[in-house]
């Protein structure tokens, strides 16, 4: 069993326990503690189940790599599936269930997929449940998500906050290992600005646990003191707990900072996102340990040999009390030594290499070990924990056997660089034959934008696993010195470490294993992929790594192939006799280990998700019961529902009142952008497809803004305020970017003209003062004269309503004598209220934008973005009277020209009117005889504002359909969605006072 | 009768630094280019030289700052915007430039205290680090448009009126205790 020694652990604190619970189960721990560490201390040793065939499943490793201890973490708003135990540290009152099971970890039902491993071979889902097509959603997926899946999603709110920063750095550092504090003190020695980011809660990496020695001391002296000696520089930033995910384009780099995980509720924010820009990237991430396949690797017990090691002399975890180590190089012999210095027994040393002479080795010997050379392992024994192995000839086949009794087996198949970071923008990778694993090809690095490496890697990252200090400290001064610096003439310390023989490649165990044995080596123990479905995959013809990949799901568990990546590709390339390089990897991409979405959601949530536009009436909106919709960013009223009325009624008399008495309408949201100097209505005539350079001042004018293709864009009303000065109306949504589009023009284009412009939108409220009450409302404010003499339809003037300084524009939306009114925003409300106040005993009610927007549909006025789609030009709109064909040019007018856009045969804009008095659904289609090639009917226009008009009491809509105003009169068919027609008379686009008689007054 | 105060004006966040809503404020956009005829002198008026890139001029009772190769912005005392607008009407007559009133276009914010650079290193991608004293970076906070200065202690942050709520609320945010980086 696996238990707590009774000294040593060199990161708990003994004189601090915490209580946790495990399936509500209560167990102890000690501050410093991993989960993982804490579970094992209590025996812990079965944890969870596989995806496919929920075989038992234990920790394996120590740290990010770990593939099967994963826990639903905490509850209710903090429950958090999927949390490694191995990188969570354990704090009081941790709660934490097992994953994946069914009915409990214990008793799992889904073992019996045991006894159907062999009918659920690589590929199974794919070559199964094709037919047939309707079995899949019905009745294959629900059963296999039952038996499936990770852990539980969150249901609540999620209790944490999160949040995100932003920094910059000469020199990333990725990783707090010995040769990424080394990397760290050359460059900020050299004067660079530093960060180095660990992910761990602890600097120095595997050093202090394998025992190193540097500059003749144990290395964690050395790490203090390099430690001491960053932090004492101005110029570097330490963050532990904080994981460098991605690398991306421009040296930008994700690090994702746990702040509060391991203290839930202290009101720090859980995570913190830091988005980085580094000028280089230095991966000291160090190597990752690789299991051995040999039978039965999966049962709980077997571990890899770095782990054991990390539990017994990190955290005084003893995985059992007998333990079998398994290796082909030297590095294993470190966890038979720590064991047994440990007092722990180890039952034997089972090395697939012929000859085991190194240091190490012979250390090993000289404590009286018993060293197994050219042997391996056939089986191990046991069901949810191990009770022993199967020792056999690694040449073999692995049919005779010596039993050996343990209680755990740590194995070693060498070591892999962690190449992440260099790989996410492109980094490239050396098969290296000496150490049997991927390294980085310095000859070809990711690039930044000025085309020289942007990602080093240094130290095991880098493939130096025995020289990492004087790797870091070589490679970090050549980085200085091409940002610029100059490092110190130092020179490296001496990392004095026992020669090592080499690891000997070991991809299978026994070398002859036989297919029996094959299927019960585990690749990927999460996704329960084995050697023998990767060797069935290249025989039905998966030669390329990627789709081996995905069609036996190696390495697409949630420590994406970390564990499983090159011993899957070493078998698949034996299996295809090809050499591995040649095989090569799968991509690896960001994340390195997942970020909660939290942390990439950042402050982004609640009230400050999206950020609301507010007019400077919008408190009143707010007070007066608005239902408001979005326009934009910003939020209008929609109406202003009184008690007991729905929205369709409030609608009905907004309407109804202000054709009948006045209304009062907040336009604030209309852009307004000022346009001034010599050339700006040479300017304005571009970009409007009407005139507006012989617009006389005091004089307002409807302009169309069109796209280079000639496509409608935007409209709004033009006023000239002086000889040199416009002011252009733009849509509520278009202000930005209308403005945008100017200053593109102006910069880009016309760069030589003297024009400004001025997006001055929310320097001004706008209350439009609608209906036939609409000059007495004005004229009890009291001020100016906006009589009919004094103030025509489509001019504007400067005075003073009711003391306020205002802009008053005769222009109407609605039909409506209307005038629009600018006061100072600041003066918004107190005029609007002015408004009311004066307004009545004359009905003045406010309306919305639905009112707004049934008023000008009955007045056939086009809406940009109703009756425009980025399809539509003027023409189709009957807006030819808005294009100038005086002038010789302006943008779009060569797009309009175009055959396909000239072309009579266009939908164009009539009104519809429906023989029922219904309204057209939405969205509805006018039909067509026959259908298409695809079996679809026909069509020949569609509705594009439809409403029912309170006016006329009956439904009004606009649409565009095949040559339109040449058809009316004509009944036409709409389809609906429910089925059936609606038949409509082709008829005019305005409905309602077609002379105009009544904004006009 | 009317307010012309920003919105949020007096609203104050206590966190591990101070969130406060300041105003009102005289804001002119000056349209020009930095050699056109008499710009100096309409500075100099002011009390004020013409800033240079990235940097405001702070006189008495007024400041401008630099925002981008042809655009400035006058930050004065509101009472003052109408006589400011008339002068450098007069002074820059016939010289090509575009001056207008944006005091109530704006809303303006002050975060203080030893760590208010924290508050804004969450929310905009600049590098506090480097920013020099009195230089203005025209950039964004979270979601929405700001520019802002070092000043007194504290930093100076500008936004869009429209947007002064999400400012405030996205300061405080950034600024709860607890979560200092």
């Amino acid at each position: 069993m696996s238990t707590r020694l009774k000294s040593g652990g060199r990161l708990i604190d003994r004189s601090a326990g915490v209580e946790f619970t495990f399936n509500g189960k209560r167990m102890h721990g000690y501050a410093g503690d991993t989960l993982a560490a804490a579970l094992l201390a209590n025996d812990q040793m079965l944890v969870g189940r596989s995806f496919k065939y929920h075989r038992p499943r234990g920790i394996v490793a120590s740290g990010a790599e770990e593939p099967n201890a994963l826990v639903n973490l905490g509850r209710g708003a903090r429950l958090e599936p999927n949390q490694r135990t191995t990188t969570t540290e354990v704090f009081d009152g941790l709660e934490c269930t097992s994953q994946n099971h069914w009915p409990s970890l214990e008793y799992d039902v889904g073992v019996l997929n045991n006894f159907a491993a062999r009918v659920l071979p690589a590929g199974f889902y794919y070559k199964t449940f094709i037919h047939p097509r309707a079995a899949w959603k019905h009745v294959f997926e629900p059963i296999i998500r039952h038996s499936a899946g990770l852990g539980r999603a969150p249901k609540h709110r999620d209790a944490d906050r999160y949040e995100q920063a932003y920094a910059f750095c000469d020199v990333l550092v990725a990783g707090g290992g010995v040769a990424g504090l080394q990397a760290a003190l050359v460059a900020a020695r050299a004067g660079l600005r530093v960060w180095i980011v660990e992910q761990t809660a602890h600097w120095g990496g595997r050093a202090p646990v394998d025992g190193d020695m540097i500059n003749g001391k144990p290395a964690a002296d050395w790490i203090n003191a390099a430690v001491s000696s960053l932090a004492a520089i101005d110029n570097v930033t330490m963050r532990l707990r904080t994981m460098a995910a991605g690398v991306h384009d421009h040296g930008y780099v994700l690090l994702d900072e746990n702040v509060a995980d391991h203290t839930p509720g202290d009101g720090r924010p859980r995570h913190r996102l830091w988005r980085m820009r580094a000028a280089r990237t230095i991966a000291a991430t160090g190597a990752i340990e690789r299991p051995l396949s040999f039978a039965g690797n999966d049962i709980p017990g077997v571990m890899l040999a770095s782990a054991v090691r990390d539990y017994v002399v990190n955290w005084a975890v003893s995985p059992g009390d007998r333990t079998v180590v398994v290796t082909n190089n030297d590095d294993a012999y470190r966890t038979a030594i720590a064991l047994a210095e440990a007092g722990l027994e180890v039952a034997a040393i089972i090395d697939a290499r012929a000859v085991a002479d190194g240091p190490l080795p012979m250390r090993a010997r000289a404590l009286g070990l018993r060293v197994e050379t050219g042997r391996g392992i056939a089986m191990v024994k046991g069901a949810r924990r191990v009770t022993g192995v199967e020792m056999c000839l690694q040449a073999g086949e692995g049919s005779a056997s010596t039993h050996i009794s343990c209680e755990a087996v740590a194995m070693s198949g060498g070591w892999s660089p962690v190449v992440h970071l260099w790989s996410h923008c492109g980094g490239k990778l050396l098969w290296d034959e000496a150490g049997a694993f991927f390294r980085p090809d310095a000859s070809r690095p990711p690039t930044g934008a000025d085309g020289l490496a942007m990602v080093h890697t240094v130290g095991a990252a880098n493939g130096a696993l025995r020289t990492a200090l004087t790797d870091a400290d070589a490679g970090t001064k050549i980085i200085a010195k091409a940002l610029g610096a100059r490092p110190k003439a130092v020179s490296a310390p001496v990392y004095d470490l026992p020669d090592e023989a080499p690891t000997e490649p070991v991809w299978i165990m026994p070398q002859g294993a036989s297919i029996a044995l094959r299927s019960r080596m585990w690749l990927d123990y999460q996704n329960d992929v084995k050697v023998s479905d990767v060797q069935l995959a290249a025989r039905e013809g998966y030669v390329s790594v990627e789709h081996t990949k995905r069609y036996t799901t190696l390495g697409m568990a949630t420590d994406q192939g970390k564990l499983s990546n090159i011993n899957g590709l070493a078998v698949l390339a034996d299996s295809l006799n090809a050499p591995i390089p040649q095989v090569g990897t799968t991509t690896f991409r960001p994340p390195y280990t997942p970020v909660p979405l939290g942390a990439l959601a950042g402050e982004a949530r609640g009230e400050i998700f999206q950020p609301l536009r507010k007019t400077p009436l919008h408190a009143w909106h707010q007070a007066h019961g608005a239902y408001f919709e979005p326009v934009g960013l910003w939020r209008r009223p929609y109406c202003y529902p009184q008690p007991g009325e729905t929205h369709a009624q409030a609608v009905h008399r907004e309407v109804l009142n202000t054709r009948s008495q006045v209304g009062l309408l907040d336009a604030s949201t209309l852009g307004k952008i000022i346009v001034k100097g010599p050339d700006a209505g040479r300017f304005l005539d571009m970009l409007y497809t009407g005139v507006m350079s012989t617009l006389p001042i005091g004089k307002c004018r409807y302009g169309l803004m069109c796209n280079e293709q000639g496509f409608l864009s935007d409209d709004g009303v033009v006023a000239r305020i002086e000889a040199d000065t416009w002011l252009c109306h733009t849509t509520s949504g278009g202000a930005d970017r209308i403005h945008g589009w100017m200053e593109d023009w102006l910069q880009c284009e016309w760069w030589d003209w003297q024009v400004y412009t001025a997006n001055v939108t929310e320097q001004s409220a706008q209350v439009a003062v609608v209906g036939p009450k609409a000059r007495k409302l004005l004229e009890k404010l009291g001020g100016m004269d906006v009589s009919k003499e004094a103030l025509p339809f489509m001019q504007w003037a400067d005075g003073t309503l009711g003391g306020f300084a205002v802009r008053v524009y005769r222009i109407s939306f609605s039909g409506e004598l209307s005038y629009e009114i600018a006061v100072p925003a600041g003066q918004g409300a107190a005029f609007w209220q002015a408004c009311h106040a004066a307004g009545a005993d004359l009905g003045a009610m406010p309306y919305g934008t639905e009112a707004l927007h049934i008023m000008r549909a009955e007045k056939g006025f086009i809406m940009i973005g109703d009756e425009t789609d980025g399809t539509i030009i003027p023409q189709d709109l009957g807006l030819d009277w808005a294009v100038s064909k005086k002038k010789p040019d302006f943008l779009g007018k060569r797009g309009q020209e175009r055959p396909y856009l000239a072309n009579p045969e266009r939908w164009k804009l009539v009104g519809f009117q429906t023989l029922d008095g219904s309204v057209i659904p939405e969205g509805a289609y006018v039909l067509a005889t026959g259908s298409n090639a695809n079996g679809q009917r026909n069509v020949q226009g569609r509705v594009t504002s439809t409403y029912h008009s309170p006016t006329l009491g009956r439904g009004i809509a606009m649409g565009l359909i095949h040559r339109g105003p040449a058809r009316m009169g004509e009944v036409v068919a709409f389809n609906t969605v429910t089925g059936g027609t609606v038949k409509a008379t082709i008829v005019d686009a305005v409905a309602f006072d077609k002379e105009g008689e009544k904004q006009n007054v | 009768m009317s307010d012309p105060g920003l919105p949020k004006s007096g609203a104050v966040f206590h966190g591990f630094a101070t969130v406060r809503a300041v105003g009102p404020v005289g804001m002119i956009t000056l349209r020009a280019k930095p050699d056109v005829p008499r710009l100096a002198e309409a500075f100099a008026a002011l009390g004020l030289t013409v800033p240079d890139v990235r940097r405001i001029v702070l006189g008495q009772g007024v400041a401008v700052a630099w925002m981008s190769p042809d655009e400035y912005l006058l930050i004065l005392d509101p009472a003052a915007t109408g006589a400011t607008m008339a002068t450098l009407g007069s002074t820059l007559q016939g010289s090509h430039h575009l001056a207008v009133d944006v005091s109530d276009a704006r809303a303006m914010f002050r975060v203080e205290g030893p760590l208010a650079d924290q508050v804004l290193r969450k929310l905009s991608p600049a590098d506090f680090d480097m920013l020099q004293p009195l230089e203005v970076r025209r950039t964004r906070a979270a979601q929405v448009a700001a520019a802002f200065w070092a000043q007194n202690g504290g930093f100076t942050i500008i936004c869009f009126r429209s947007v002064a709520d999400y400012m405030m609320a996205l300061l405080s945010q950034s600024a709860q205790p607890g979560s200092e980086l």
